[in-house]
Formats: structure tokens, sequence, C-alpha cells
């Protein structure tokens, strides 16, 4: 966890989360706070939002929600874009879809595929 | 808020060349499009379509800006559903950074979509569906295979 946590800071001090693509230890801790998982909630409700917007959907410090969107951020999860003086966050779902992959479709699939061949077998009576 | 916009970015162990290759190859676009291709010379002022699987009209528009290996601009606008089609066009921007310092070679593609209307329907279909594209889009790169392959039980 020591490990993780240094690595998260050296994700978030290196400022360039691409040294950090692609991490799934980075993406299940950022899942893993609910406060963080409540940012993903308000950001798909609606996208593309300032930080001032995203504090006033959580109670807590604006220092703690900066802290909570730059872990996000390093596990790619939200993404930034400059418009003038402002900084607008965007959900990232492409990493969460990566883990469906990985980790729900594959063992779902076999669990499909047998209710599929029993429900063909039921209705053609076979035996 | 005037415009509707969703921005996502996935990382890639490839070339940007090759990334390149990907976003702009009709027979390889339909392999992680779920079937559908994209078809236009890919040069900018140029008209773009994308036909469904079975080769019905799903969206058309014009190449605004291409930069092989770099950045590609679209004006997009769907013409398949009479609601959507009506929000008018949208603009896609695919951008391609090489990423540094890593061992093997990757690149960032980045991809916003956006138009000048509050809540665009048009906006929350294409976003629903670009996560899936995209994640095949980068098994197909990076193993040579795509791992979602349309689920359609039948009987």
């Amino acid at each position: 966890m020591i490990a993780l946590d240094m690595q998260v800071n050296a994700c978030l001090l290196s400022t360039q989360s691409q040294t950090c693509m692609n991490d799934p230890d980075l993406l299940f801790k950022a899942i893993a706070d609910p406060s963080r998982r409540k940012l993903l909630d308000v950001l798909h409700e609606h996208d593309g939002r300032t930080l001032a917007e995203l504090c006033e959907h959580l109670a807590m410090a604006r220092q703690s929600v900066t802290q909570h969107l730059g872990l996000l951020e390093a596990a790619n999860l939200v993404t930034t874009q400059r418009r003038g003086r402002e900084k607008l966050h965007f959900l990232n779902p492409v990493p969460l879809q990566d883990i469906y992959e990985r980790w729900i479709r594959k063992f779902e699939e076999p669990r499909l595929r047998a209710l599929h061949q029993l429900k063909r077998r039921l209705e053609s009576h076979e035996p | 808020m005037t415009k509707t916009t969703f921005a996502y970015v996935t990382y890639i162990r490839t070339t940007p060349e090759r990334l390149w290759e990907a976003l702009t190859t009709p027979d390889f676009i339909r392999q992680y499009w779920f079937g559908a291709t994209a078809e236009s010379d890919w040069k900018a002022g140029s008209p773009w379509t994308l036909k469904m699987a079975d080769g019905s009209l799903a969206d058309a528009g014009e190449i605004l800006e291409a930069v092989p290996g770099s950045r590609l601009v679209i004006k997009w606008r769907n013409e398949w559903k009479p609601e959507f089609k009506a929000e008018g066009f949208a603009l896609c921007t695919m951008e391609i950074e090489p990423v540094a310092d890593v061992d093997v070679p990757a690149v960032k593609l980045s991809i916003t979509h956006s138009i000048d209307r509050a809540d665009s329907g048009f906006i929350g279909a294409v976003s629903s569906g670009w996560p899936r594209i995209l994640s095949n889009l980068k098994s197909l790169l990076e193993t040579g295979s795509i791992v979602l392959n349309p689920v359609k039980p039948k009987g």
C-alpha cells in the first residue's frame, strides 16, 4: 500500500499522467474512494465542469477536491481542457471499459453461453 | 452551458503512423467500429461518410483538418435519426501525441466530440459508443484482435 501511495505521488508530481498510463493499480485505487466515485458521478451527469462547480457537489475543502481530481487524472479517468482561464474537467470512461472487458465480460461470457445453450435445448425439446 | 462536449483519452502501445492508418483505413475501421466504417480521402475539404454494416448512411460531413500522424478534425452530422440530424453539425477532433519516456513506443489518442447546443442527444449517443470503439481499437493495435465481438445470442 505504501508502495502504491508512493507511485501515485510520483504520478501526481510528474504532472504527466502519461508515465502512469494504463496502470490498473492506479485505476482501482482511484475508484476505491467514495468521494472520487461521487466526482465521477457528478461528471457523468454533466461533463466539462470547473473546479468551483465540482466543489459545490462535495462537502470538502477545495484542496481535497483538487487532490482527488489529481488522482483521477493520473488514472486517466478524468481529462482536462483549457478554455481561456478556466480548466474544464471531463469524465473519461475508457479505462472503465477496459476494466469491464478484463474483469467482467470475461467471466460473464461462459455463463451467458451456458444459459443460451440451455434455452436452445429446452426449446427444441432435445434431451 | 451552450455546448455539449465529451473528451475521451486512451493510451495505445503503437506508433503515430500505425494509429493514423487505423483511423483512416476503411477495412481496418470496420474491425473496431462494430462493422461500420468511415470513408474519405482524408484531406482537408474532402467529404467524409460513416456507413453502417449494412451499407446505409449513418453520418456524413467534411474533413476540416488532416495532419497525418497527428490531427484529424471532422465536421460530423448524423443522417440517420431525424432528431439528431436536426441538431446540425458536430465537431470531432482526434489528436495523436507520442508518449515520451516509455520503454515501448506508445501514443496518446484524444477524441473530443462537441456541438454548439446544450444537452445534445446526438453527443449523448455517440459518447456512449466511443469507449467501446476505443477499447476495440486499442486491443486490435496492441494484440491484433478485438475483445468485444457483438454478443448476439440467437434463438
